[in-house]
């Protein structure tokens, strides 16, 4: 069981990974590297107008930063491949024991069983999480980051308590009690600033987020189908 | 569904609830260290990827 368990998240992780880093470095990192534009200073888009300040530059002011070596860009992708992989290694180990405890009541994890659980936990993960604290392109100011991840980690783990229950829990209780915890840290509410100060255009942080909430869908969709299958195969070689 | 549900029960014998534990510990383990730490070298190495899938950043 315990081998089980272990390959087939590890097998998960890297196919969900190998998307995710894919996603990230074909519909994100660009975003990102403008967004940085903005937050360094290199460009301002005050008045809906874009400035590129290399007036500042030509004047003999220090300028804030200067753009990144494609050496940097190099390390900085790098980096980013092992962070993506661990980052969903460590989702399929928590599905996968997910589904072991599953099975251990009696409930049988089918690809098509395993593809619902990655669609909870991309809900549980970014949408719940989502309403309060929306992806945020660099260069955003926000709310104590200790505070945010605080709520951001209980409204997680209750959204996934709250779709266990409600999908396997056998009495109508579990439905409401479902439904509290679902509602719960957004009574309370998440941490916020009085206002917005961000200094990217409002039109690339909106495309950020559109793109960072379908990048997500498609990786835990595909952490889902990838962890029902190795999960299933780990269960047929075992009978063999 | 019934008969699906019963043919569990080799499974349940030899299934202990310390692998999913020790599971769910290196799961946690392993996002603490992407999402969350704040020593700057796991944030600046996770950086782009903590932005891309919206953990809390800055």
């Amino acid at each position: 069981m315990t081998a089980r368990i272990f390959t087939s998240a590890l097998f998960a992780g890297l196919v969900a990974g190998l998307i995710a880093v894919l996603l990230q470095w074909s519909l994100m990192e660009n975003l990102i590297l403008e967004g940085e534009e903005y937050e360094t200073g290199n460009k301002s888009h005050f008045g809906g107008v874009l400035v590129i300040n290399d007036a500042l530059e030509a004047a003999g002011e220090p300028t804030a930063v200067e753009a990144e070596e494609p050496e940097d860009l190099f390390s900085r992708f790098s980096l980013a491949f092992f962070a993506v992989f661990v980052t969903f290694v460590g989702w399929a180990l928590m599905m996968v024991a997910g589904f072991a405890m599953a099975e251990r009541v009696g409930q049988r994890i089918r690809v098509k069983d395993a593809l619902l659980w990655g669609i909870a936990g991309f809900a549980a993960i970014h949408i719940m999480p989502g309403i309060g604290l929306p992806p945020e392109l660099p260069g955003t100011p926000a709310a104590d980051l200790e505070e945010r991840q605080l709520w951001w980690l209980t409204t997680a783990l209750f959204s996934i308590l709250a779709f266990a229950l409600m999908a396997y829990g056998r009495k109508p209780i579990y439905i409401i009690i479902g439904i509290a915890l679902l509602i719960a840290p957004h009574i309370i509410g998440a941490p916020h600033m009085d206002g917005y100060a961000g200094v990217a255009p409002p039109d690339l942080a909106g495309e950020y987020v559109a793109r960072s909430y379908a990048v997500a869908f498609i990786d835990w969709v595909v952490l889902g189908l990838a962890a029902g299958y190795f999960w299933n195969r780990g269960a047929v070689s075992k009978a063999a | 569904m019934t008969t699906l549900t019963n043919t569990r029960t080799d499974a349940a014998v030899d299934t202990g609830v310390l692998p999913i534990v020790a599971a769910i510990a290196a799961g946690v383990f392993l996002i603490y260290f992407t999402g969350f730490a704040q020593a700057s070298q796991y944030h600046d190495s996770a950086h782009d990827t903590r932005h891309t899938l919206a953990f809390p950043c800055h």
